[in-house]
């Protein structure tokens, strides 16, 4: 029973990872119905930033506001350069530049800071354990600080102007070109502030995977999951499926069939609920292409 | 005094083939103009690439700039509403956040809700509606909500794609009339496309008619009205 | 509708024959230059261009996107490993059952993917690629596929006498079979089913209208998508006479489907021009930069979209619209 806890527990701390990663690819995907799958690893470049900030000397807080800004304007620059001449090209060739911007990223971060396994410090400590021992300092801490950007996202575009806009731009942007919207720009903010949803969520999981060039990549496909599971056209959908991905993924992990094949039955499962529901939990059923 | 709004030879097209082959034509400030022609004739294409949304050539002088390399987006800073075909509604936002993108550019907050009082004035339904998915109005509604957009931006001049389109005629009455008092009252300057040929020149002082992309017959309405030989051959009343 | 015209291999006239046969005098001559290393290569160059030319059916055709093709490769290597290192199989004999295997798990897979588009059956598909490798390093079965060790074969050597090398004997042999591939594809790919297929990709619709069996045709594309890029994965394990699980974890499909768009996704020869990107590229990229050979690659990667869009064979038919003065179909 405690271990079931325990369980659960670190469960949602690695879904609220992959609920921030999995806002991010819907982000993206709502404006450009594109999947970005370097989103990834333009979070461990991000958090590779950070740890050589930190390192530097640099108190950790600030460290992470400056790699949430830093990683804003590489989000736009990358929109800028690579994605905005892709425009006009074929969906498989957007795909295939995606997958280069990965490798590309993969192998300058094995470059620059080496492939070895690093650790990163936590900000989150307790002098007593929290919640009975059930859950360390560093899940509370990291859950609580992903539940509070996810919920200035929402803010964000609930309620400003800008968010607004960004919105009509994703969802219709010849309409929002003649409301004078600029709809280039709203990509390129989209971009920017999902790579820094993604590297607020790298910078919160390095302290329990660890760090190095491949930390994201099995992440992102857990957060590519709850994307899915809860509807790639619904942010709210995408946050909740990561959640379930990560609780699923722990209690399969430690219950079922041992962490070898964990990812390996957690999509099962969630291609069996697809099946079900092919639009995703919370998605519009769109009339599928049979 | 020049037009507001002034084409020379324009032309416009799809990919690589030419829809519009230079056609030329005007709109008088406080005017209505409308802009006929039978399904295909190139009368949306015409509206899309005065607004920049397509490839287009030729000159265009809006309120005495050149308008014909300006972004869509700069365009309609300068003035111009465009209530596109299919009207362009936001269907996933609420009605209240449809007006709020047409007032995106203003800054003048106190204006824009004077503005969206004066508004309901002419459409109360929408008023009662604010709070609603824009996307489960009904089609009258959705052309309201458009029209009503588009007036949010200020414009000097109200491009209008078939409003008729697809609507019960008494609701088609409703926004003519409407649309004529929008005109009289607020001196908005008008261009609208129509297939609905008596229906536009009982509106409009003057028109176009436009043929596989290009003009054919222009005058004053009246004239257009009166010319049995036109009446037949193009408009088919 | 022009249909002939977007059925790029539509027609086959004297000039393409001809092409294709100096082509094929070239590519049989290379077994006589090249030295046993470059003939490897290029046995892998085959190799790999089959399995993206199975890509190309499924993704390219009818637009089904698959992010799992490794997991077809790893199938038709480990039959072909198995049969040869346990059995004692002559690698020849082994092909038919790769492609069997390969086949009968493509029509396991077509079945969820014909309720699952787009995306979904990207994850479905990429779901299938990570757990290939996990499946083949499960202890149980180590008996079997020699789990994380993985398994070693014999050389094959040229049979009847023939005064050829092993190498040699294996680089005619994988080309013969590529042939083959080649001109099944082809064969599919022309007239009713070449247009059926891709009604599949541009609307589903459509090709109900057209009277097409739209589930029967999915499975069947995926079976023999997975055929063939299995026979692929056969000549791989015949030629490196060595598999184990950790060459076939997802980076390999990814590698594919980057064989897919450079090639041209629905240019049956951009197949061939994908094998050698995958086999070649790597090398050059290293040899550019010891330090970050994959940010090189994925440099070159991002530069070929931006030059080529869609990819060789979409670059070569452009330019032969061109030639011919012929508009450029509206596609997005
Ligand atoms: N998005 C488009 N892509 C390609 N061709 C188009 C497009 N829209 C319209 N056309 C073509 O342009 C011509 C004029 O269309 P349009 O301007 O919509 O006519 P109208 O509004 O007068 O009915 C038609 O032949 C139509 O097929
Ligand atoms: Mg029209």
């Amino acid at each position: 029973m405690n271990g079931l806890l325990h369980q659960i527990a670190s469960g949602i701390a690695s879904g609220a990872i992959y609920a921030s990663v999995a806002l991010a690819l819907v982000m993206i995907y709502q404006a450009t119905h594109h999947v970005n799958f370097a989103q990834g690893e333009m979070a461990t470049l991000s958090t590779f930033v950070a740890l050589t900030l930190i390192h530097a000397g640099v108190p950790f807080w600030g460290a992470f506001v400056l790699t949430i800004l830093l990683s804003f304007a590489l989000g736009v620059v990358v929109e800028r350069i690579l994605m905005r001449p892709m425009m006009n090209a074929p969906v498989l060739s957007s795909v295939g530049v995606f997958i280069g911007l990965l490798l590309v990223i993969n192998a300058l971060d094995g470059w620059i800071f080496g492939f070895t396994i690093k650790s990163f410090p936590s900000p989150f400590h307790a002098a007593h354990p929290l919640l009975g021992g059930y859950v360390s300092p560093h899940e509370i801490g990291e859950t609580g600080l992903t539940v509070v950007v996810l919920t200035l996202v929402w803010l964000f575009f609930r309620y400003t102007t800008l968010g607004l806009a960004m919105r009509a731009a994703a969802y219709n942007p010849v309409s929002a070109r003649l409301c004078g919207v600029r709809v280039n720009r709203m990509l390129g903010l989209g971009w920017g502030l999902a790579a820094a949803i993604g590297a607020a969520a790298g910078i919160m999981v390095a302290p329990v995977v660890f760090l190095d060039p491949n930390m994201m990549s099995g992440i992102l496909l857990y957060a590519f999951a709850g994307a899915l599971l809860g509807g790639i056209d619904s942010p709210l959908g995408a946050v909740i499926g990561g959640f379930v991905v990560g609780v699923l993924e722990n209690l399969f992990g430690a219950y079922v069939v041992g962490t070898e094949l964990k990812l390996t039955v957690a999509l099962m499962i969630i291609v069996a609920v697809l099946l079900a529901r092919p639009a995703g939990l919370f998605g519009r059923a769109v009339q599928s292409r049979v | 005094m020049p037009p507001l709004l002034e084409a020379r030879g324009l032309t416009a097209g799809y990919g690589e083939t030419n829809v519009l082959h230079g056609i030329d034509f005007a709109v008088e400030e406080g005017g209505v103009t409308a802009l006929l022609g039978a399904n295909g004739a190139g009368k949306t294409t015409t509206l899309r690439a005065l607004c920049g949304m397509i490839r287009r050539g030729g000159e265009i002088a809006f309120a005495g700039q050149r308008i014909e390399r300006a972004a869509t987006e700069d365009i309609v800073r300068r003035g111009v509403g465009h209530v596109p075909d299919g009207r362009g509604t936001f269907m996933e936002l609420t009605v209240e956040e449809n007006l709020r993108l047409g007032a995106y550019t203003r800054r003048d907050r106190a204006g824009v809700a004077a503005d969206i009082a004066r508004l309901f004035d002419y459409f109360p339904r929408l008023r009662e509606r604010l709070r609603q998915q824009a996307g489960t109005l009904s089609g009258g509604e959705q052309q309201m909500l458009a029209i009503a957009r588009a007036l949010l931006v200020r414009p000097r001049l109200l491009l209008l794609d078939e409003p008729s389109f697809g609507l019960a005629p008494l609701i088609v009455r409703d926004i003519f009339h409407i649309l004529r008092r929008i005109n009289t009252e607020e001196r908005m300057s008008i261009l609208v496309v129509e297939q609905n040929a008596s229906l536009a020149l009982d509106l409009a002082d003057h028109a176009y008619l436009l043929e596989t992309g290009r003009i054919v017959v222009s005058g004053t309405a009246a004239a257009i009205r009166q010319d049995e030989a036109v009446r037949r051959s193009y408009l088919g009343y | 509708m022009d249909a002939d015209r977007t059925v790029s291999s539509g027609r086959f006239g004297l000039t393409q024959a001809l092409g294709m046969g100096a082509f094929l005098a070239v590519m049989v001559g290379f077994a006589f230059i090249a030295d046993s290393y470059h003939l490897f290569q290029l046995t892998m160059v085959v190799a790999y261009a089959v399995a993206v030319l199975g890509l190309t059916l499924l993704t390219g055709y009818t637009g089904q996107i698959s992010l799992g093709q490794g997991a077809f490769f790893a199938i038709g290597s480990y039959s072909t490993a198995i049969l040869m290192a346990n059995y004692d199989w002559p690698y020849w004999a082994t092909l038919p059952v790769a492609a069997a295997v390969s086949a009968l798990v493509g029509f396991l897979i077509g079945f969820p993917a014909l309720r699952l588009g787009g995306l979904y059956l990207a994850l479905t598909t990429f779901a299938l690629a990570v757990s290939v490798p996990q499946i083949l390093k499960v202890n149980a079965l180590s008996d079997f596929t020699g789990g994380v060790q993985g398994l070693t074969m014999d050389k094959a050597e040229a049979p009847f006498g023939l005064p050829l090398t092993g190498d040699q004997w294996i680089y005619l042999f994988s080309l013969g079979v590529g042939c083959l591939m080649f001109l099944l594809a082809w064969n599919l790919t022309r007239g009713r089913t070449g247009r059926a297929m891709m009604a599949v990709r541009e609307q589903a619709v459509a090709a109900e209208a057209m009277g097409v069996g739209l589930a029967a045709l999915k499975i069947r594309t995926f079976a023999v998508s997975a055929m063939i890029t299995g026979i692929g994965g056969a000549l791989s394990a015949i030629a490196v006479q060595f598999v184990a699980p950790d060459s076939f974890n997802f980076f390999l499909s990814i590698t594919l489907f980057v064989g897919l768009v450079v090639g041209g996704v629905d240019s049956i020869p951009g197949a061939l021009f994908g094998g050698a990107f995958i086999e070649f590229i790597p090398n050059i990229a290293n040899d550019i930069s010891k330090a970050a050979p994959g940010a090189i690659y994925g440099a070159i990667l991002i530069g070929f979209m931006f030059a080529l869009p869609r990819g060789v064979g979409g670059g070569v038919m452009a330019m032969l619209r061109r030639a011919r003065r012929r508009p450029l179909p509206e596609v997005r």
